[in-house]
């Protein structure tokens, strides 16, 4: 067979998101030789994948990757994808990561005591890979969607850029977490009206007692929270993104928008003869998010007590329950009254190129051990809930790369220990693998 | 200060209903179960079902012992009332079920259930399955459920336990979500 060998180094990383470049920083710290493989640029999909109002849900002081934070003149505010992409290219710069971009990566094996990881650059020989390509892959669509009657355009988040790309006419949007949600508020203030159908979501206020809800979950040690110390691992993952955006002082959440004249529906449970059908659940979906949302405003006050200090923090406050139309709609006729629907049902990551026997259980999803996945030297970084509550977030990437990371060395000195695999020799990267010089800082992005 | 450490009493085997739950997960096919009931028309608009046998955990099951249900119309209507009517059983099955739920997720999160009240009410417009007017549907308007619960909880518990149990209710997820329905029939 053919080979094109691009390569031999200790540790490929996969992806040049924020998960991989704070990979790359640890391994670099520790002097583990690597690369880091991008299909694209840095951040390909804060380039190439967002809608144009698109900001960060956490605020800008939060911003951060390990050695470098957010040093400009607007900490309070929320980073555009622009702007993401801005930070995570200055980032990749300062650190030095060996990038290699406009590399899609295709093919993943075992290869003795190590892995080949194919790509269209090329082979390349390696002893430990780190799967960083994020959790937002593929587009989730649900099966129904294929009940959408003809006539009728569909489109998912991760096409959409503005309201201006869609038909005027009512508007069908599929999903309650922050992106159907978001996307329910500019698309029915441009004038198209908006059904918005939503199931369990989780409600949350975007200030509280006068501090971002970030500060508060971060301060308490919500964000710390540790996988290993939740009843039900599987279903802490599941939790959708919360209701927020990045503007500053708004909270996002159904009570505003049936203010601004969205129509609030439940689940999307059928689509049968050109009708949506909607769940009649929508009164307790709201009711639990309501629910969940007092027990964490009372976590925070709780929280407040404990410290004993108060001072300079609002007094605790509680929201109006989720306004429900009695009777809510049930059914809607998309032929008549849709001329789009955009489905906000969220991502599952893809796979599909790594063919690593037994790391993928039956419905396709890797299987690993707070990312440690079931293959000696293959991990995984970046998704949610994966080590700690904060796992998927910019911020939350430190901790999970020198936790990960460490064990990723200790598993490379204990193959050292036990002597080298015929194929794998210590050797220096290619020349051709582009390794930046690391650069002063730049103005706005300073080491911390 | 004294920790009480005391273990809610609502007669739910929670420790099997979890190691249930664990068992299914590693083994999906012994989550496949199918219910069953048969009917057998009486006379007039009475009529017997019955339930006994059900499938699951890979094999036929069966309850202690058969139960009969009797479903009728009322007097009102000319009949002879020897039972609920199909749309009073749809009622019982959900409250059923949602109380099922109530106090399988108090035991959980241990909290001790004094006593659990449920009554319904659902809105029926006669016009829609009389075939007078083709606007109103056949069935419920809406169903309006009222849970008084004496509970060693703050009302907000109280409500989350409601509130959990419906979201985990297969009869309330049959009754607000749409099913797929094949009547077929044969020549005896």
């Amino acid at each position: 067979m053919h080979s094109r060998r691009a390569g031999i180094t200790d540790v490929v990383v996969i992806g040049a998101g924020h998960s991989g470049l704070a990979m790359s920083r640890v391994l670099g710290e520790r002097g583990i030789q690597h690369i880091v493989l991008d299909r694209g640029q840095v951040a390909n999909s804060w380039r190439t994948e967002r809608w144009d109002s698109l900001r960060l849900l956490t605020p800008n002081w939060l911003t951060r990757l390990p050695g470098y934070a957010y040093q400009s003149d607007d900490p309070d505010g929320y980073m555009s994808s622009a702007q993401v992409v801005d930070f995570l290219a200055h980032y990749a710069q300062w650190a030095g990561a060996p990038i290699v971009s406009d590399t899609t990566v295709t093919r993943v094996t075992q290869d003795g005591a190590g892995y080949l990881v194919a790509s269209t650059r090329g082979d390349w020989l390696c002893r430990a890979v780190v799967l960083a390509t994020g959790a937002c892959n593929q587009p989730c669509v649900p099966r129904i969607a294929q009940g959408v009657p003809v006539g009728v355009e569909q489109l998912h988040a991760q096409a959409y850029r503005n309201p201006e790309q869609l038909a005027p006419g009512r508007v069908l949007i599929v999903g309650g977490s922050a992106t159907g949600l978001q996307l329910a508020r500019e698309i029915q203030s441009s004038g198209r009206p908006v059904t918005l159908a939503v199931g369990e979501h989780v409600r949350m206020p975007r200030i509280y007692r006068g501090r971002d809800i970030q500060w508060w979950l971060l301060a308490s040690g919500l964000l710390d929270r540790r996988i290993e110390n939740e009843d039900d691992a599987d279903r802490a993952r599941r939790v959708p993104s919360p209701q927020l955006m990045g503007v500053r002082g708004v909270t996002l959440d159904l009570n505003l928008l049936r203010s601004e004249g969205v129509e609030i529906v439940g689940q999307l449970a059928g689509l049968r003869d050109g009708q949506a059908q909607f769940s009649g659940s929508l009164r307790n979906t709201c009711m639990l998010a309501d629910l969940k949302q007092n027990r964490l405003l009372t976590a925070i006050d709780d929280w407040v007590e404990r410290r004993g200090r108060s001072i300079g923090i609002a007094p605790a406050e509680r929201y109006a329950p989720t306004a429900v139309d009695a009777p809510a709609r049930l059914t809607l006729n998309l032929t008549a009254e849709v001329r789009t629907v955009l489905w906000a049902t969220g991502y599952r990551p893809d796979y599909s190129w790594l063919h690593v026997p037994t790391v993928l259980d039956h419905r396709g999803e890797l299987k690993h051990d707070r990312g440690i996945v079931a293959a000696p030297g293959l991990y995984v970084l970046g998704l949610p809930y994966l080590r700690r509550r904060k796992s998927s977030f910019i911020h939350g990437a430190e901790d999970d790369a020198r936790e990960l990371g460490a064990h990723l060395v200790e598993f490379l000195e204990r193959r050292e220990s036990v002597g080298r695999s015929g194929t794998l020799r210590r050797s220096g990267c290619e020349p051709a693998l582009a390794r930046h010089a690391p650069k002063h800082a730049q103005a706005k992005l300073q080491r911390q | 200060m004294t920790m009480q450490t005391r273990t809610a009493e609502n007669g739910v085997n929670v420790a099997a209903l979890l190691g249930a739950r664990e068992a299914l997960s590693q083994a999906p096919e012994a989550a496949r179960f199918k219910w069953r009931a048969t009917n057998k028309w009486v006379k007039g608009t009475h009529s017997r079902a019955t339930v006994e046998g059900f499938f699951g955990l890979g094999g036929e099951q069966s309850h202690r012992r058969p139960f009969e249900f009797d479903s009728d119309h009322p007097e009102i209507f000319a009949a002879e009332d020897n039972g609920a009517t199909p749309v009073e059983l749809v009622l019982v099955a959900l409250a059923g079920c949602l109380t099922a739920g109530v106090a399988s997720v108090a035991q959980k999160r241990n909290i001790q259930l004094n006593s659990v009240q449920a009554s319904i009410e659902a809105p029926m417009d006669l016009q829609g399955i009389l075939g007078i007017d083709p606007e109103v549907r056949n069935g419920f308007d809406r169903i309006k459920i009222h849970y008084e619960i004496d509970a060693d909880a703050s009302a907000d518990e109280i409500a989350a336990l409601v509130a959990q149990s419906q979201k985990r209710s297969a009869v309330f997820d049959v009754i607000t979500n749409p099913t797929e329905v094949a009547v077929t029939t044969s020549k005896a």
